[in-house]
């Protein structure tokens, strides 16, 4: 055993710090033990009962800093020494400016001004981040879906109460003060307001609008049930009312799904009180009842687009509306083969294959998807297609546990190819979807299979119809233009709307000339 | 529809929590974004998700805001005097002489550690109840002497807590709402009674602290009619750097200062005196039992609001950690094991040879300072192994787990922010979020005393079973 020590005169620390040298101190190789502490009577007792004193030590003054070490062999010492004075070397700290976390919404809310929550953690926990955040008076944006219909009702009572805004649960889109919120695209600030229940029929019409050269004020997302029944619209009522006091707003449009009876009643009523025009597009919505109620109907996403701009101002003659290229559709029919006369659409967005498909079924009724509210037209195995058949990638089967399919494009390539390989197959549809949120680079993900399902059908002497419809705007970072470039390099037919994209696949299958 | 207007119009700032795209996208449009660090509740345990659901309900939510409001006002409203010192036999409710009080919740003899087991034999020859340590043990074991927790003795007491009938202790006043809170007389050095330590050395100086030190601070504060404001006191050792648990420079320093003008107006002699003020000048840690009778006296004050959620006792034996929380009234424990307590150690020990976590000193941090007061006391952030932003950093957290600040004790360099007070059991299982507490470390044998100091935190257990006992009383709800 070898003992050295080492006296600083007149060198002070507090005692705290030299514990925690002195601990460090044990923990340098080959120190068997080592002490290091002011020369007080205390410490130099410490040092004698582990018996390490050495006659410099009994000389220390209370201001004086010993350091003693022990080592088990006389050559370990002077190595040993060094790396105890080592940790005397205080490292500068960099890390005072580091930003200050939090783990909850009302810890946040403290410090940070704050007006709303953007809330998309699992859906299990969702509801009580949503009512912490009303709690606290934020307006919230709820992406998480799998919240109960009961939760919702609640989170959008209370909001209701407190005057503020309930987005979700399962809201994919907003935009408010021209900022878009999860899935939104890159649009102009406008005077056109939106109140939508559905995530990618909001980002349809807002781009749409876009194109037509007009803006967005603020598009309001609902979340995907609340029409139903049960939430009996408390959000659109609100969004409406909201819409209606907003001075940049001039036009407002709706966007849903089919509403219950009952509570289309409750928002027609909304819009007949309303001083501002209101375009509603309910996919495959009554006419009749939305014309009583003062409200405009359109059909589809690119006809409620078009009301909207030209109710905030548009002169509609001049507007280029991408009407359908009926000559392309003659050509296509002709490169066809009889057989085949299926079309199969697999989307990334869920409005958009119902926009596609509602548009088919005015032609066909042997119209099959995963999403078909029509038990009898339930695909029985959404894994396998049949006749024309439609399939929402973003639906639960394909999304549990999964990234949706806007963010990871790879789930429906496989199908492609299989859709692809079918001689039955006319044509297939596919929608890439731009904007905040979205993946980097939709349709480059796709094109080495659209590369080589085309090659296939041409070695197998066919023609194979793909139809691409790029949903964004030549603002987004993925930018449109790009985008289709890609698609039709490969030879694949660009959709302008989500809207001609089903009337060109219905034509391009359609059989009877007379049709198109 | 107001506040619908005013986001309008404002520009947008938000909160964020989950997927960290959502949050860059935002950042990306010039939003200002608050992006939590956020875990599931309670850990994802979906049974403690649904009694905190419960208690979320607004009809309770209410009943539990209002007690706890009630509770915090006590906490905040006591005012914790030094009125005077005396024997624990003379002033301790339920003191008698073969009672021997301890730190942390409920014991048993075989249940003890070695630094309780040392403490308590110490103990049972100072008070002559055995020849030496080894008949004490036997003693011990006998059934012949009785064991209590400090706490339900209206006492706390550092390390083991060890309090016999003839040790002096702290008189400590609510001026308030008239409860008492006591605590024996700090024996300052490192191999002492309270660290398990006893050989004659150690009962030499008890006999000395019974015969010299104990009964001059008494006849001293009988010059003293008004008492001394301890929260006073506090509050400048805390603007001095002091947390008041681990460092107690400054808080020893204006102690003595408030007690030496009765203290050399008594009969005792200049040399008894010296030696008292020799006794104080040799450890810092002389005035640490003080504050810890003044959080027990601020604390008790709060204890037994029916439908209260808040904290009102942490302590621990060295064997196991206790709560008590208000709504449950009475000697109600929630335990959970002690645990190791991380930091640097007296030279010539290692890691393996720290007892447990131990000690009534935890009243410290349920009262708003220690660990929760971590950013005032830069001095000590090597307890924490980390930077001096570390530091700051405890404390901000404890806000999360904490329901108000104490407006009376503040820390200046978080811009005079008050301590955060009143620990909400809701708080601590909703964001598995646990106190942090200062504290120092015993060696696990009997007769060794004190090896280092560091951090540690309760069992979650604890705070899990006060949870579920709290929403069953409330609710109904198991």
């Amino acid at each position: 055993m070898s003992i050295r020590a080492k006296i600083k005169k007149n060198t002070y620390l507090d005692s705290i710090s030299l514990m925690s040298i002195s601990t460090q101190a044990n923990n340098i190789e080959h120190v068997k033990q080592a002490m290091i502490g002011m020369g007080t009577d205390m410490n130099k007792e410490v040092i004698e009962n582990v018996g390490m004193t050495v006659d410099e030590i009994k000389k220390a003054t209370t201001g004086d800093l010993i350091i003693v070490i022990q080592t088990d062999k006389e050559d370990q010492l002077d190595a040993a020494m060094e790396e105890v004075e080592k940790l005397f070397i205080r490292k500068e700290d960099k890390s005072e400016t580091k930003e200050k976390t939090y783990n909850s919404i009302s810890s946040a809310v403290e410090d940070v001004d704050s007006n709303i929550a953007v809330i998309s953690v699992n859906g299990l926990y969702a509801a009580r981040e949503a009512r912490e955040a009303l709690n606290n008076d934020l307006h919230v944006m709820l992406f998480s879906d799998n919240v109960s219909i009961e939760d919702e009702v609640e989170l959008k009572k209370l909001a209701h109460e407190k005057g503020l805004l309930m987005m979700g649960p399962d809201c994919g889109t907003a935009i408010i003060n021209n900022t878009g919120l999860c899935f939104a695209n890159k649009v102009r600030k406008g005077n056109i307001g939106i109140v939508g229940a559905s995530g990618t029929g909001s980002q349809e019409l807002s781009v749409r609008i876009h194109d037509f050269g007009y803006g967005i004020s603020q598009l309001i997302g609902t979340g995907g049930r609340d029409l139903s029944k049960e939430v009996n619209g408390i959000m659109m009522v609100d969004g409406i009312r909201a819409l209606e006091e907003a001075p940049d707003t001039e036009v407002i449009v709706l966007i849903s799904k089919p509403p219950e009876k009952e509570v289309e009643k409750k928002v027609l009523k909304e819009v007949n009180k309303s001083k501002k025009p209101v375009v509603i597009w309910f996919l495959g919505g009554d006419e009749e009842s939305i014309q009583a109620s003062k409200g405009h109907y359109a059909k589809g996403s690119k006809e409620a687009a078009i009301k909207a701009v030209v109710l905030a101002g548009a002169d509609e003659d001049s507007l280029n509306k991408h009407s359908l290229n009926l000559p392309l559709i003659k050509e296509v029919q002709k490169k066809l083969k009889p057989e085949q006369k299926y079309i199969r659409g697999l989307f990334t967005g869920g409005t958009l294959c119902d926009e596609a498909m509602l548009a088919a079924k005015e032609y066909y009724e042997d119209m099959y998807s995963n999403i078909s509210k029509d038990e009898k037209y339930q695909l029985e195995d959404s894994g396998k297609s049949f006749h024309h058949t439609f399939i929402d990638f973003g639906s639960d089967e394909y999304t549990d546990g999964k990234p949706h399919p806007m963010i990871d494009p790879s789930a429906r390539i496989d199908r492609f190819m299989e859709e692809a390989a079918d001689p039955k197959v006319g044509v297939i549809l596919l929608d890439f979807v731009l904007g905040y949120g979205s993946h980097e680079d939709p349709v480059g993900a796709m094109v080495p299979a659209i590369k080589e399902a085309k090659e296939k059908a041409k070695a197998e002497g066919r023609h194979l119809e793909i139809i691409g419809y790029v949903l964004g705007t030549d603002e987004d970072r993925q930018n449109l233009k790009a985008q289709n470039d890609k698609l039709d390099s490969l030879g694949v037919t660009l959709s302008s709307s989500s809207q001609n994209l089903g009337l060109l696949a219905r034509g391009f299958v359609n059989k009877e000339e007379n049709n198109g | 529809m107001d506040k619908i207007k005013n986001l309008f119009q404002d520009d947008l700032k938000a909160v964020a929590l989950g997927i960290e795209f959502i949050k860059d996208d935002l950042e990306i449009q010039g939003a200002e974004v608050t992006q939590l660090d956020w875990q599931p509740p309670a850990s994802g345990d979906s049974h403690l998700i649904e009694l905190l659901d419960k208690l979320d309900e607004p009809e309770n939510q209410d009943k539990i805001n209002k007690a706890n409001e009630e509770a915090i006002e006590r906490i905040l409203n006591s005012q914790p005097i030094l009125v005077g010192y005396d024997q624990a036999i003379n002033v301790i409710p339920g003191m008698k002489k073969n009672l021997i009080l301890h730190a942390g919740p409920p014991i048993a003899w075989e249940n003890m550690n070695g630094a309780m087991r040392g403490a308590v034999t110490g103990a049972i020859v100072f008070e002559g109840l055995a020849e030496n340590i080894e008949e004490a043990e036997k003693v011990a074991a006998s059934g012949k002497v009785e064991f209590a927790p400090c706490h339900e003795h209206d006492a706390v007491g550092s390390m083991a807590g060890v309090t016999s009938a003839s040790m002096y202790v702290h008189i400590v006043e609510n001026k308030v709402y008239g409860n008492v809170a006591y605590t024996n007389l700090s024996e300052q050095l490192s191999k002492i009674l309270r660290f398990g330590a006893n050989d004659q050395s150690v009962i030499d100086r008890l006999n000395w602290m019974r015969d010299v030190l104990g009964p001059m601070l008494r006849d001293a504060m009988k010059f003293c009619s008004e008492g001394i404001d301890l929260r006073l006191l506090l509050s400048k050792a805390l603007h001095m750097g002091d947390e008041a648990h681990n460092r107690n420079v400054a808080g020893t320093t204006l102690l003595i200062q408030a007690l030496t003008p009765y203290i050399v107006q008594t009969d005792w002699s200049k040399e008894d005196q010296k030696e008292v003020f020799d006794f104080v000048l040799s450890s810092d840690y002389f005035s640490g039992p003080t504050w810890m009778a003044l959080a027990k006296c601020s604390l008790d004050a709060a204890h037994g609001v029916k439908n209260s959620t808040i904290v009102t006792t942490m302590c621990r034996n060295g064997y196991e950690f206790g709560i008590r929380v208000s709504g449950m009234s009475g000697n109600t424990w929630f335990t959970g094991p002690a645990q190791e307590v991380i930091g640097p150690l007296f030279a010539g020990y290692k890691r393996e040879d720290s007892g447990l976590d131990i000690g009534d000193s935890a009243i410290t941090e349920t009262f708003g300072v220690g660990g929760f007061a971590m950013a005032t006391a830069p001095a000590i952030v090597p307890l924490v192994g980390g930077t001096v932003a570390d530091a700051m950093n405890v404390t901000e957290e404890m806000k999360d787990i904490t329901t108000t600040k104490n407006p009376n004790v503040t820390i200046p360099v978080l811009n005079f922010m008050g301590i955060p007070t009143g620990i909400d059991i809701r708080k601590v299982i909703k964001l598995n979020k646990l106190p942090t507490i200062n504290t120092a470390i015993a060696h696990k044998d009997a007769g060794i005393g004190m090896i280092g100091a560091g951090i540690t935190h309760p069992p979650f257990e604890a705070f899990k079973d006060a949870l579920e006992a709290f929403a069953e009383t409330l609710t109904g709800a198991k």
